[in-house]
């Protein structure tokens, strides 16, 4: 396998273990730069158990299918998951919870139609939910991703989800304080990724994408289709590479 | 008297969105104000998972499971159309670039406190979505609902029962019975429907009405 290096990849990801080794290192400290996993497995194999990981999608779209059936392989257990939904039907995140690996999903719309798994385990006392609003889940996404320390927001005001939280009038308005949610590992699905991490998406699949890849210390993308250096068009690039650790193909 | 049907409470509320505008039409019972705007005015959808310039359903066998709209259906992408991540999405929202939204409610209050993502049953998952943060954002938040429940009670109340999605945040209730806007000085009545008279909308209404 080619190098792999960089800052944060050189930690080990997640949860309260500290004596991990580095999955990878760069001795010889080469000057190519290569995020390109061979594999699913090789790309989580150092999730720790306790992690927090951040995993991208809106129902199907863009979920990151191939990486979450790897963590379930992989076996990492205590996770706490935030992630729009709490899994759909049998497969994905729904599968993940079913295998007993996750104490916490903290979303903003756990209950759809075929979210039976997540029903019957919230019912049974078996995982805990915290619910955001949508897009204060996604504002607090990116605010640790933008390395901002907590930000007042007008959403959830007067509700119950904002029941206890700090508040403020702010030229008439009334605001709620909302803080980051930072991540060990962040599991994203994108269209295009080349081997500096650049990463394009497709079309409403791009949704969390761009956000959990800034607010992890690990952002771990599946995509379609490995592109050359200079393939992608720098206009064009949505998630610049710096957000990017690890990028695997899938099929 | 016939009360207004679904499409027609649909029709009504399309009525009242202009060209040019920028709108989020809520899951569920909004999604009809679609097929009433007229294809001559140029109305931008925003959908909140990601895409500004949301075109009809597609036709059957085209559908894309990348190309969905916020209730997880599939939908097209219209020339002009653009994609975005959810922080930005959600940024058009809250930032108050949103001209128009269009929700469904289980009650509104008298000075427009609305009540739609959870009925507080104990037994109940709770599930917010995008909801708290469309009531708050957009520039004018219309609702449409029954005026009166199954059970023949007011959905117009002096104060929610159900758990808030947002306070004071509604602008225009479009129902089966009436359009009414919710004012500083209370709820206006707007226009009622043919074969009722403002007595009686008043009378099957939990809060005082003006006219």
């Amino acid at each position: 396998m080619a190098y792999h290096w960089g800052f944060t990849a050189l930690e080990a990801v997640g949860g309260t273990a500290q004596a991990a080794a580095p999955f990878f290192s760069n001795p010889e400290r080469t000057s190519m730069v290569n995020k390109i996993f061979d594999s699913v497995a090789a790309a989580l194999a150092d999730i720790q158990d306790g992690a927090t990981i951040l995993i991208g999608g809106f129902g199907n779209a863009g979920m990151p299918h191939q990486l979450i059936d790897g963590l379930i392989e992989q076996g990492a257990r205590d996770l706490v998951v935030v992630s729009n939904n709490a899994g759909n039907g049998d497969t994905g995140l729904a599968a993940l919870l079913k295998a007993g690996q996750v104490r916490k999903v903290v979303c903003s719309f756990p209950r759809q139609a075929d979210s039976w798994v997540f029903d019957e385990l919230y019912r049974a006392g078996k995982i805990e939910l915290e619910l955001v609003p949508q897009g204060n889940l996604a504002e607090r996404i990116r605010a640790a991703g933008a390395g901002v320390g907590a930000f007042f927001t007008p959403t959830g005001y007067g509700t119950q989800l904002a029941e206890g939280k700090e508040t403020r009038e702010i030229n008439g308005r009334q605001y709620v304080l909302e803080y980051p949610i930072h991540a060990d590992v962040a599991l994203i699905s994108a269209l295009r990724g080349d081997r500096w991490g650049n990463l394009v998406y497709r079309k409403t699949a791009r949704n969390f994408g761009p956000i959990m890849a800034t607010a992890s210390k690990v952002a771990i993308a599946q995509v379609r289709d490995i592109a050359e250096l200079g393939e992608l068009d720098p206009e064009a690039v949505v998630t610049p590479g710096i957000f990017v650790q690890r990028v695997v193909k899938v099929a | 008297m016939q009360k207004r049907d679904r499409n027609q409470i649909a029709a009504r509320v399309a009525q009242d969105i202009p060209g040019g505008a920028y709108v989020n039409l809520g899951i569920g019972l909004p999604t009809l104000v679609a097929n009433h705007l007229p294809p001559e005015r140029e109305v931008i959808l925003h959908t909140e998972n990601g895409l500004l310039g949301m075109g009809p359903a597609p036709a059957k066998g085209e559908e894309d499971d990348d190309l969905i709209n916020a209730g997880k259906q599939p939908v097209t992408a219209l020339p002009g159309a653009a994609f975005f991540h959810h922080a930005d999405s959600f940024a058009m929202m809250r930032g108050g670039h949103l001209d128009i939204c269009v929700l469904g409610a289980f009650q509104v209050s008298r000075r427009g406190d609305l009540a739609n993502w959870h009925t507080g049953a104990p037994d109940a998952i709770p599930a917010v979505g995008g909801a708290m943060d469309l009531a708050i954002g957009a520039r004018k938040v219309y609702v449409m609902m029954e005026h009166l429940t199954k059970t023949g009670e007011s959905k117009l109340v002096d104060t929610c029962t159900y758990p808030l999605t947002g306070v004071a945040c509604v602008s225009r209730v479009y129902t089966d019975l009436a359009v009414l806007d919710i004012t500083p000085e209370g709820v206006r009545v707007v226009e009622i429907i043919d074969g009722l008279d403002f007595d009686e909308l008043q009378r099957l209404s939990g809060i005082t009405l003006l006219r």
